[in-house]
């Protein structure tokens, strides 16, 4: 008896030691990835590096201004396309539960995301970039829009599925209209969680390769036209690390570097506005 | 002479295929509080509820006949309109969260849209507050949160937020049900206050309570209305053996 009592918490132990080990191996990957690049990136960086245009080959110096500028425009013009349709559709699908039309466009979004990056690229190019009859940076814009509506409008509908309904009764039981009981009482309650959704979006999309390539295209040099191609970081990283120059691949190196520490600040960012903005229920 | 100010007449409503309240007929005397007693599932608070509306907020919920307010059938309004002449407290304390204790007063003002002078927003919240006993308590802290406060001030501050509006009926659903003795206590206490400028209509399981608040009482059994009275009458001379055996507690 008792010792089979000894083996019931021996395979207990052994059972809570495995997870806590996985635990931790699932953080290894991300440290190795961080110290590797911040190892090999970091050096690369200065202010110049940050300012300056890409030169041509053989040159010294050089730098990604143009590709920093292009994804912070081309991020930009996605978010001001996907958070009004995200937010609204996540507001309708939590508001109403139940209805058909929910349920198909809930599943909509589940495939959309889905979708491999890739392939959303390609439809931006049928759709935008063969019409408009040029690459652009509206295009990429649009796909990465496309890329971020089912995170922001699944994060908007969990957060606002899980405030009470005691509030919106509140709100019903003073005479409010729909739209205001939505805008002044469920949104404001739901704020941290939505923005969480969209900042988490943002950084998803910020590293996003595959999407660029067919509509943005890429560019040497600064531009600051939506209409036409236009230079992004992880177009530059591809471009410059798969170049057979020495040079380029420092740049690519510093990119990576860049665009790391810019994921990284975003999410921890996201985490301190979600405590801080989160409402007490 | 009583003027009745609510009027119900043949209210029927339904879940679904799910009949719920039936054949309700009942008239409410202004400047009285009225409780509305029963079993669990016995259609008081969906009964309630049809009074400002707020039933057919639930999908699938409708409802047939009249109910009318000073005359005019509440179910022809709109029910923002309704809902704004006939305010509600619900079972648990549902301050919004996102608002100080002054902004939650004023909420029906300031989330519908509704401008008022600065003065006139500090009078409405000052005179809500005291007729609910609560501004001695919260007068240093109104600019805190309003789940800061304890259960027992939160729902007292709910009533203020429909007091505010200055409605002409108030419901309650099981107002004190989530509330410990003393802060229940002090909600029964108001009920008698609140009497003088508006009329009550209070969803109870609480038998005693009803005894003690209201004026007169209604007993819903099974959807329907099956006894109405004066609640001295009906607590020592009930008509009905139904009401009779579920005040002498064979039934709960």
């Amino acid at each position: 008896m008792a010792n089979h009592v000894k083996y019931r918490i021996g395979k207990s132990r052994v059972f809570q030691g495995l997870t806590i080990l996985l635990a931790f191996a699932c953080v290894v990957p991300l440290i190795f990835i961080l110290i590797y690049i911040l190892q090999a990136g970091l050096t690369k960086i200065n202010w110049q590096f940050l300012t300056n245009l890409p030169k041509p080959v053989g040159e010294k110096g050089g730098g990604i201004a143009n590709a920093l500028i292009g994804s912070i425009m081309i991020i930009l013009c996605a978010s001001v396309i996907a958070i009004p349709f995200g937010i609204l559709c996540g507001i309708y699908l939590s508001e109403n539960k139940k209805s058909r039309l929910a349920y198909w466009s809930r599943l909509c979004v589940d495939i959309l995301q889905g979708v491999p990056s890739i392939v959303i690229g390609i439809v931006a190019y049928f759709w935008l970039v063969k019409p408009l009859g040029g690459f652009s940076a509206i295009s990429g814009s649009v796909a990465l829009a496309i890329m971020m509506l089912p995170i922001i409008i699944r994060s908007t509908e969990e957060t606002l599925k899980l405030l009470p309904d005691s509030l919106r009764e509140a709100a019903y039981a003073l005479g409010m209209p729909f739209h205001r009981v939505v805008l002044k009482v469920i949104v404001p309650c739901g704020i941290s969680g939505i923005m969480s959704g969209v900042m988490l979006a943002v950084a998803r999309i910020a590293g996003e390769t595959a999407p660029l390539l067919f509509t943005a295209f890429g560019n040497p040099y600064m531009s600051f036209n939506m209409m036409k191609p236009m230079q992004s970081m992880p177009l530059l990283i591809f471009n410059y690390a798969t170049s057979p120059y020495n040079d380029w691949h420092d740049l690519a190196w510093g990119a990576s570097c860049i665009l790391l520490i810019w994921v990284l600040a975003l999410n921890i960012f996201t985490k301190v506005i979600t405590r801080k903005w989160k409402v007490q229920l | 002479m009583e003027s009745t100010i609510v009027k119900s007449i043949n209210y029927n409503a339904y879940f679904g295929d799910n009949h719920v309240v039936k054949d309700v007929n009942m008239d409410i005397p202004r400047n009285h509080v009225i409780a509305v007693m029963g079993p669990s599932g016995c259609g008081k608070t969906t009964f309630l509820r049809g009074i400002n509306r707020m039933h057919e907020l639930i999908p699938g919920a409708t409802a047939k006949g009249q109910i009318m307010l000073n005359n005019e059938d509440v179910m022809e309004m709109h029910p923002i309109f309704v809902r704004l002449k006939i305010g509600m407290v619900f079972q648990r304390p549902n301050p919004f969260p996102n608002l100080s204790i002054y902004d939650n007063v004023i909420a029906g003002y300031k989330l519908n849209g509704i401008k008022l002078p600065k003065a006139e927003k500090d009078r409405i919240v000052e005179h809500s507050l005291t007729r609910v006993a609560l501004w001695k308590e919260v007068k240093d802290s109104l600019t805190k949160k309003g789940s800061f406060l304890s259960g027992g001030q939160q729902q007292r501050l709910c009533i203020a937020r429909a007091v505010a509006m200055e409605p002409e009926v108030l419901l309650f659903d099981e107002p004190t049900s989530a509330l410990d003795p003393i802060s229940t206590s002090t909600v029964e206490e108001l009920f008698h206050e609140l009497k003088k400028n508006y009329t009550l209509i209070i969803v109870t399981h609480n038998m005693q309570q009803a005894a003690r608040v209201s004026d007169r009482t209604a007993f819903f059994y099974m959807g329907e209305l099956v006894e109405y009275d004066i609640t001295k009458n009906m607590f020592t001379n009930p008509k009905d053996t139904r009401t009779q055996n579920y005040i002498t507690g064979r039934f709960s």
